[in-house]
């Protein structure tokens, strides 16, 4: 009986990460030292972890910003890689303090789930990818009836897929796995014609391939999908804290503040920029959110802003190559903006 | 002695917490108080949880319009039917495979089980290295082996096999044509109904002529003549209202006909021979199980050994047999469940989606864990039944 | 007094013969065991057959032609794939296993510290193999080892935090390292639980007695995937707020719980295995309900039902195996995450890696069901009916 005994209490210490109660999680991220963020179990350029194990991508990249708001380092945090099913429960239960999970924001999950999405970081629609050498002449989504197409379930590009077959009125086979990774070996192994989720995970998976040449992404998007990250109901401060680190993402690239020059633009001269960067006297802004007053400065230096978080993880710098488009700046033509720090 | 003088000064039963009997009550009225508590404060817990988050619960969902489709149903469904229809799709998907995987399993398994203990050394060899390896082996395993298998030996659709009877095999299952039943042919399964009947009539005749004089009849041919005469008989005269609707290829894949996915293909043979390994053990147990004795007085009677085994051998054994067949037939249809992992739509993979697409987290687990009882329940009480038939046997 | 001449007795032995040349050698073993008949003759052609199907390609597939050294997919596909395999080429592609070793057997276990994982693996086997061997003396301080000191130290070794070492969270656990966690936790505790619940199935107790019912036949009734859904979905709802389990604990707890209920099972056989008399002998000499059982009942009940036991061993080894439905990555999930490795994709990558997790969980479990028919063995007194 004695192993019982013992693993019992292996168990109880292995375990249970008791927290404080959640109204008030800032206090309790504060108290344990550490983000607990919810990640996906492996999406190229939005979260997937690298050959030693660190999480790379946009979505993780987002939870250091948030840690580097709260703690004014970007380190202090931890991923707990979650399934499409797994998501939501996590987050209303507690395990993670955010979800930054390449997750689409609908009224829903606002309302009926218990979440709180605190914006967009990524602006993606669904799209269709197929073997251009295999079905040579389709170059339309509307050219696809009778396809087999490989889905992820339980998600709303699963939803959307059938919406929009039924509108056009064209019969497709669905064929569905639970996870990612099972959808890719499926649609590489000729399972199915056609491949739809996100488009920017297309091209991410697209990479993946055996021959990423062969396949091509077809120009139509048939769905909104807002990517962002979510908290729990019921907790404003802890919103606010999550909402205002992304705005001041945004905030930083449109001033043109850096990953470099953000210990040069702290002695600029620019109102607007000393009010971001918490350099003007007796500035309250970032006490009034929960934070230290240099959060931008330690949010920039952490991760860089929007713009370079963007290009190092799925733009230019990465092997995505994905175009800004809808995703620039406001001022640039995108859709991407942030209400003013003051 | 010391325990005699003890007797003799306290003859009654002692302190009263000593008494077993009240001991037993008090420690079933803790039992009872520990868990009536765990479960109240469970129950606190869910629904601070719930009303905290703010997440609707109950079982309204169910009617909501589902909005996916799934690739292989046997009963009407599209996007626009509800959650519970989504999930009776699944709950029947579940049905079929299971089924079909113990019919399947049970045939295996009997053919290997009499081989391990043939008189051929080759084959009893080939049949213990198929026992020893699939029994080693986890179920899920198996599955993706058939899956990869099936995905990366056959061809793209474009490049099909051809089969007799217009039938094709591809990468994306297997196409048959598909019986269109037209005017009268109602009139076809009355016959073949009739037929069955009378099969069953006329084998019952012949076992009581058997019994009381001994003569023989030739009830297989018979029967046979009758089940398949009758019902081609019917389809002559109700005019031949039997036409196939074949598969075809187009732009994508074959259409028309009737597919069988990979899905379900390899799902029902990994479930098949994972299961037929176990039931082989179990047969051998059982022919084991039959005293020797009985063998060579049915030898010694002037039975053939095909006649000893049916006769003699094999209503002992099944006495055996069943019981733990029965559980068998209980593991292969919860492995079923394992078809999430390559995406058949069965019973837990519906749910799972529902699930995900409503966060109806607990009922949906709830649905899952009543249904699969249930089904557990009533396999085990058919076997039962059965059983107790083969157990008549006995004298 | 000798009345009569028994002379035509033999006083010596006849000389044994060697038998007749028809039973003697290879050419009566074939004429016995593969053509004694038309239908053993057809049997043996068949099998030769099927033999001659499988044997040849699977060796050239797994040994001949097999790829055992490369560093990229390169070594392993056909130049029509952009590899440097001549067209037609089928083999293994053991160069896929041989680079991926390590995360098979440790997941995203830091690399700095897997020496932790492998001290308590040597460790490990030094105290199971004594305490498997019978003859091998000093088996209760082996099994106190065995069973107290080194789960405490295989604990503080693998999770760290303390002494100095790294802190190593659970997400990074993987591999065969995870499913060996796993079987060894969940046989240790559904072993005692199991007994526990059996014990409670067989009590007088009306209430212990439909509790203990209820939870078995329930658990016996659903698959274990719904019960690790369960765990992962509903249990962190259960909870109160901001209070929450390790997910790996979840499973733990889940597989653990649903063995215990196959193990009641298994463990109540023995107990009805078991004369009335060995119960009413041990009321006679006074004993308490636990000495009973547990120096009567169970020593003989358990002795009884080692092959259920071992079984039950078994299958929870290759039930671990349902984790990775659930995102954890056990053995089999490690490998399955390894097909989608573009520096590896290839169409010979999925079968090898599947094949090496086979050979895997093979080896464990068809060593547990050996070890099992070899203890049967040593402990059948003879008593057996």
């Amino acid at each position: 009986m004695k192993h019982i005994a013992i693993g019992i209490l292996g168990a109880a210490t292995l375990g249970l990460v008791a927290s404080a109660a959640s109204a008030a999680t800032l206090d309790d991220v504060k108290a344990k030292g550490f983000i607990q963020c919810g990640v996906s179990t492996g999406l190229a350029g939005f979260s997937a972890p690298d050959d030693k194990g660190d999480w790379q991508g946009i979505d993780a990249d987002f939870c250091r910003a948030v840690a580097a708001a709260v703690f004014g380092d970007g380190t202090k945090v931890k991923f707990t890689p979650l399934s499409a099913k797994e998501r939501f429960t996590a987050l209303q239960s507690g395990e993670i303090d955010v979800l930054s999970r390449n997750t689409t924001w609908t009224i829903n999950r606002d309302t009926a789930l218990g979440l709180n999405f605190v914006g967009v970081t990524y602006y993606d629609g669904q799209g269709f990818m197929i073997n251009a050498k295999k079905l040579p002449g389709v170059n339309s989504a509307l050219q696809l009836s009778g396809a087999a197409v490989c889905v992820q379930s339980g998600t709303t590009t699963e939803l959307n897929l059938a919406d929009y077959f039924k509108t056009n009125k064209m019969e497709y086979s669905p064929v569905v796995f639970e996870q990612l990774s099972e959808v890719d070996a499926a649609y590489d192994a000729g399972r199915c014609d056609v491949y739809t989720t996100d488009q920017s995970g297309l091209y991410g998976i697209r990479l993946t391939l055996g021959a990423p040449a062969d396949h091509v992404v077809l120009p139509e998007i048939i769905s909104k999908e807002p990517l962002g990250p979510a908290v729990r109901q019921g907790d404003d401060q802890w919103y606010h804290i999550v909402k205002w680190t992304y705005f001041a993402l945004l905030q930083a690239e449109e001033l043109g503040i850096t990953k470099a020059n953000v210990e040069e633009m702290k002695a600029s001269e620019n109102p607007e920029i000393k009010r971001v960067l918490g350099q003007e006297a007796d500035t309250k802004i970032g006490t009034d959110l929960g934070v230290s007053n240099d959060w931008v400065v330690n949010i920039v230096k952490a991760v860089g802003n929007y713009g370079e978080m963007f290009e190092r993880n799925v733009g230019s710098g990465s092997p995505l190559k994905i175009a800004r488009g809808i995703n620039a700046l406001w001022t640039k033509g995108g859709l991407q903006y942030s209400p003013p720090i003051r | 002695m010391a325990s005699q003088e003890i007797l003799r000064e306290e003859p009654s039963r002692g302190s009263f917490i000593n008494d077993p009997k009240v001991r037993g009550i008090v420690f079933q009225a803790v039992v009872v108080i520990v868990l009536v508590a765990l479960v109240w404060w469970i129950v606190q817990n869910t629904i601070d949880n719930l009303t905290r988050l703010r997440i609707a619960s109950g079982f309204g969902f169910l009617r909501g319009r589902a909005g996916f489709d799934i690739s292989d149903s046997a009963i009407a469904y599209s996007s626009d039917s509800t959650y519970g229809r989504a999930i009776v799709v699944g709950f029947v998907n579940t049905l079929i495979v299971a089924a079909a995987g113990i019919v399947t399993a049970t045939i295996i398994g009997f053919i290997l089980g009499v081989g391990r203990l043939s008189h051929n050394w080759l084959i009893r060899k080939i049949c213990m290295v198929y026992v020893e390896v699939f029994r080693n082996i986890p179920p899920l395993l198996v599955i993706f082996f058939w899956y990869s298998g099936v995905l990366s030996v056959l061809p793209p659709p474009r490049e099909s096999i051809n089969l007799p009877f217009s039938s094709f095999l591809n990468q994306r299952g297997f196409y048959f044509p598909r019986a269109v039943w037209g005017e009268g042919s109602w009139l076809i399964l009355v016959a073949l109904l009739l037929g069955i009947a009378m099969a069953w009539f006329v084998a019952r005749k012949a076992r009581q002529r058997q019994m009381a004089t001994g003569q023989q009849f030739p009830v297989f041919w018979t029967s046979a003549a009758l089940i398949i005469g009758l019902p081609l008989l019917a389809y002559a005269l109700s005019g031949f209202p039997l036409s196939f609707d074949y598969p075809k290829q187009s732009t994508f894949n074959l259409t028309g006909g009737f597919q069988v996915k990979p899905e379900f293909l390899s799902l029902y043979l990994a479930l098949s021979f994972y299961t037929a390994a176990f039931i082989a053990e179990i047969v051998r147990a059982g022919i084991m199980g039959v005293n020797k004795g009985q063998t060579e007085a049915a030898g010694a009677l002037g039975l053939r050994p095909g006649s000893i085994l049916r006769l003699v051998v094999i209503p002992q054994a099944m006495r055996i047999v069943i019981p733990p067949l029965t559980s068998q037939y209980l593991n292969l249809t919860k492995n079923s469940s394992l078809a999430i992992a390559i995406g058949y739509p069965d019973l837990t993979a519906t749910t799972g989606t529902v699930l995900n697409q409503t966060g109806q987290a607990i009922e949906c687990v709830l649905i899952m864990m009543v249904v699969y009882l249930a089904l557990s329940l009533l396999t085990s009480a058919v076997m039962n039944v059965v059983n107790a038939r083969m157990a008549l046997v006995e004298r | 007094m000798q009345e009569h001449d028994l002379s035509f007795v033999r006083v010596e032995m006849a000389l044994a013969q060697s038998a007749p040349a028809s039973e003697r050698g290879l050419g009566a073993w074939i004429r016995k065991n593969l053509i004694a008949s038309t239908g053993d003759t057809i049997l043996t052609i068949i099998g030769i057959v099927l033999v001659a199907m499988i044997l040849p390609q699977l060796i050239s597939w797994a040994f001949i032609n097999a790829q055992w050294t490369g560093a990229d997919r390169t070594f392993c596909a056909t130049a029509a794939q952009g590899g440097v395999q001549p067209d037609g080429w089928s083999g293994a592609c053991w160069a896929f296993v041989n680079a991926k070793f390590g995360q098979f057997m440790f997941g995203r276990y830091p690399i700095d510290e897997r020496w932790r994982p492998i001290l308590v693996a040597i460790l490990f086997v030094a105290l199971l193999v004594p305490l498997l061997i019978p003859k091998v003396p000093r088996k209760g301080l082996n099994a106190i080892l065995f069973f107290g000191a080194l789960p405490i130290f295989a604990f503080i070794l693998l999770v760290g935090g303390v002494f100095g070492l790294p802190h190593v969270e659970t997400p990074l656990w993987g591999g065969l390292l995870v499913t060996l966690t796993l079987s060894f936790v969940g046989i240790a505790v559904s072993l005692p639980l199991g007994i526990v619940l059996a014990l409670g199935r067989r009590s007088k107790m009306p209430i212990v007695k439909m509790l203990c019912v209820i939870f078995i036949e329930t658990v016996r009734g659903i698959p274990l995937i719904t019960v690790l859904f369960m765990a992962s979905v509903m249990l962190p709802l259960f909870l109160p707020a901001g209070v929450s389990f390790d997910k790996f604990l979840r499973a733990l707890i889940g597989v653990s719980l649903f063995a215990a209920a196959y193990m009641a099972e298994v463990v109540r056989g023995g107990l009805q295995a078991i004369p009335k008399g060995q119960y009413e002998g041990a009321d006679s000499l006074g004993l308490g309900y636990w000495q009973k059982m547990g120096l009567i009942v169970l020593p003989q009940a358990l002795k009884l039902v080692i092959p259920g036991i071992v079984n039950t061993f078994i299958g929870m080894f290759k039930d671990t195996s349902l984790v990775s439905i659930i995102s954890m990555f056990d053995l089999l999930g490690v490998v399955k995450q390894n097909f989608n490795d573009p520096h590896w994709a290839t169409p010979q990558t999925a079968r090898s890696g599947l094949v090496f997790a086979a050979f895997v969980f093979w080896l464990f479990c068809f060593g547990m069901s050996r070890y099992s028919m070899f203890t049967e063995r040593r402990l059948d007194t003879g008593h057996k009916r």
